[in-house]
């Protein structure tokens, strides 16, 4: 069955912070960090549920979120346009201001 | 779903002292083909595939995009079957391909900070320092100095976009076609896409005598 999709193009989301104990791909330095979704990518089998034998099911949403690299490091160096592109499942992202 | 296996899969290392490495991939490998996972001839198509496959591979499709604005925007779309159109067919069981497009307002650079996910099916294996530890933290800390280790030095009003290939996609930079290479054929084109372009790392790079002044 197709579900909506939680979150459009343009949307604000904040990744979660957690540290589950399987295989999880939503990298650490990215968590806490609030960015804009730029493209959907499509459902997924779920590795947190492949990574373990599991079958993935149910699929998962992916999406790719943009970040302000100003905003991820303290100390970033480059000019304030620039961005960090990471795709995080669903699950794993907040909505912000609403 | 018996593929009579033979539980024997030879390799070539057979007989030789394995490191703990390949031993753990041979057992994993076993354990996989025993419960049906996939089967020994699936994994040898697999390897087949990827060591067929080598950045000769995306630089040709990175030269036909550039010689053929109508593939280029399929490519863009749809990678995997534009890809079919020449003749690359992507496995089902390989990850989704994603072709980005470096233009004079953007420039693309991919990483995975996870492990070392990579367009196999298209570029072969990746080089080892994509793989280093460096690589991946430096990658996305402080790309633009990663840049110019590599002899590419961006203007401030280029944007960088690192793209952190965390999941189900995997990342193929399409770099800008170097100016003065209007006259070149597709081939002669190709020769100039090296495999870090495709990564994003640098731009191609044009020898002297080759672009028209």
């Amino acid at each position: 069955m197709a579900q909506s999709n939680k979150y459009q193009t343009g949307d604000q989301v904040k990744v979660r912070v957690d540290s589950p104990s399987h295989h999880y791909r939503t990298p650490t330095y990215i968590q806490g960090k609030t960015g804009v979704v730029v493209a959907i990518c499509g459902r997924y089998r779920n590795p947190e549920s492949l990574g373990h034998g599991g079958d993935g099911m149910p699929e998962q949403l992916l999406y790719r979120v943009s970040f302000a690299q100003n905003s991820v490091w303290d100390r970033y160096r480059g000019p304030s346009g620039d961005k960090i592109l990471v795709d995080i499942y669903e699950h794993w992202l907040d909505p912000v201001g609403v | 779903m018996s593929e009579g296996h033979d539980g024997e899969h030879v390799h070539p290392e057979s007989g030789e002292e394995l490191s703990v490495y390949a031993r753990r991939a041979q057992a994993i490998e076993a354990l996989m083909v025993e419960k049906g996972v996939c089967s020994t001839s699936e994994v040898d198509q697999m390897m087949n595939m990827v060591e067929s496959r080598s950045p000769s591979d995306g630089a040709k499709v990175v030269a036909h995009a550039w010689s053929d604005p109508e593939f280029k925007a399929r490519l863009l779309a749809d990678p995997r079957s534009a890809l079919t159109e020449i003749g690359y067919s992507l496995p089902d069981t390989t990850p989704h391909l994603a072709v980005v497009e470096n233009t004079e307002q953007v420039h693309h650079m991919v990483v995975c900070t996870l492990c070392s996910c990579y367009p196999r099916a298209l570029l072969g294996r990746p080089p080892d320092w994509y793989k280093s530890f460096a690589y991946r933290s430096r990658a996305v800390v402080d790309p633009r100095g990663v840049m110019r280790e590599f002899g590419l030095e961006l203007a401030d009003s280029v944007e960088v976009q690192v793209l952190d290939s965390t999941a189900d996609l995997r990342y193929l930079v399409l770099p800008r076609r170097p100016a003065g290479t209007e006259n070149l054929s597709e081939a002669e084109l190709a020769k100039l896409v090296s495999r870090d372009c495709m990564i994003g790392v640098t731009d191609p790079h044009v020898p002297e005598g080759v672009a028209a002044s």
